[in-house]
């Protein structure tokens, strides 16, 4: 569908268009993960307003994991998280086996160092969207075998 | 309909509140104001219910002798507080019910544009007049 190819080479095109300018001397490298996170944490907390529109109200944290596992990451990358563990303290990783932003690279090592790029935003949408539930959190991404990645959240506690 | 409109964000300052302008304004915000104890109260409650009586709308909040006061908070923790006039005895609730859908459809739309910040005071001429339109119907 041409529709779900949108998104990705939006994203694709995103990431290329930031380090362009980076490249061309408008600020270094470093800041251009940031950016894309915050662009994230923008498109994450409107998202999550739209999708919890019609859902009956979370009962707690975990709750709320579960459903960005679930219907959050349905509708934005079209299957389901694989694997979400807890400490129970505030400390969640969710994996991903295929996930969808790296199936278009070769899988192996090769661009191993450009996967944090295509992570950035992504991490910014869960931030965003737990954000704007009222929960506060940092979120960071790690990647060992190409298509598979690690999401790990650190809640906050107020 | 409604004589008073507001919007509360989750921190609890307001993002929008309009009232008829026939009357004192300031009443009403201190209607609204004293109802969102009554809100925290009603979802703290609620937590511990079974899923299907977790809704978001939170139904009447409290009577007082001249208004009712209907409360309904989102997923985001944004609260919706409606003042109805108690002589209008016609007004179900299903059409409470239906009139803060419309109010959180029109504020989604008003969170996913792209030149509001999260958090800001609400300026937008749609929601207006969608408030407006809420209001109009008493008449």
């Amino acid at each position: 569908m041409a529709d779900e190819a949108l998104f990705l080479l939006l994203h694709n095109e995103m990431v290329a268009g930031l380090y362009r300018a980076a490249e061309q001397g408008e600020g270094e490298n470093g800041r251009c993960i940031t950016k894309l996170e915050n662009m994230g944490f923008r498109v994450g907390q409107g998202l999550i307003e739209r999708f919890t529109k019609d859902t009956a109200r979370f009962k707690d944290e975990l709750d709320i994991m579960k459903f960005i596992c679930k219907d959050f990451w349905t509708t934005v990358f079209k299957k389901q998280i694989d694997n979400l563990r807890t400490n129970h303290q505030g400390i969640y990783v969710l994996q991903d086996n295929k996930f969808r932003l790296l199936m278009q690279m070769s899988a192996g090592k090769q661009y191993l160092e450009h996967a944090p790029k295509y992570l950035a935003f992504t991490c910014g949408l869960i931030r965003g969207g737990l954000s704007n539930l009222g929960i506060k959190s940092i979120v960071t991404a790690e990647v060992s075998t190409m298509p598979a990645c690690k999401f790990q959240v650190m809640i906050q506690k107020m | 309909m409604a004589v008073c409109i507001a919007v509360i964000a989750k921190e609890n300052y307001p993002l929008y509140i309009r009232s008829i302008p026939t009357e004192n304004e300031l009443k009403f915000h201190y209607t609204v104001h004293t109802s969102l104890d009554v809100v925290d109260e009603k979802i703290s409650a609620m937590g511990k219910a079974l899923v299907d009586q977790r809704e978001l709308y939170l139904g009447l909040l409290y009577p007082t002798e001249d208004y009712k006061v209907y409360g309904y908070v989102t997923n985001s923790k944004v609260k919706f507080v409606m003042v109805v006039d108690s002589s209008n005895t016609a007004l179900r609730d299903n059409e409470i019910r239906s009139m803060f859908r419309k109010l959180h459809n029109s504020y989604t739309d008003i969170m996913c544009n792209p030149f509001y910040n999260p958090g800001d005071r609400i300026h937008s001429r749609a929601f207006d007049n969608m408030v407006t339109s809420m209001m109009m119907q008493v008449c």
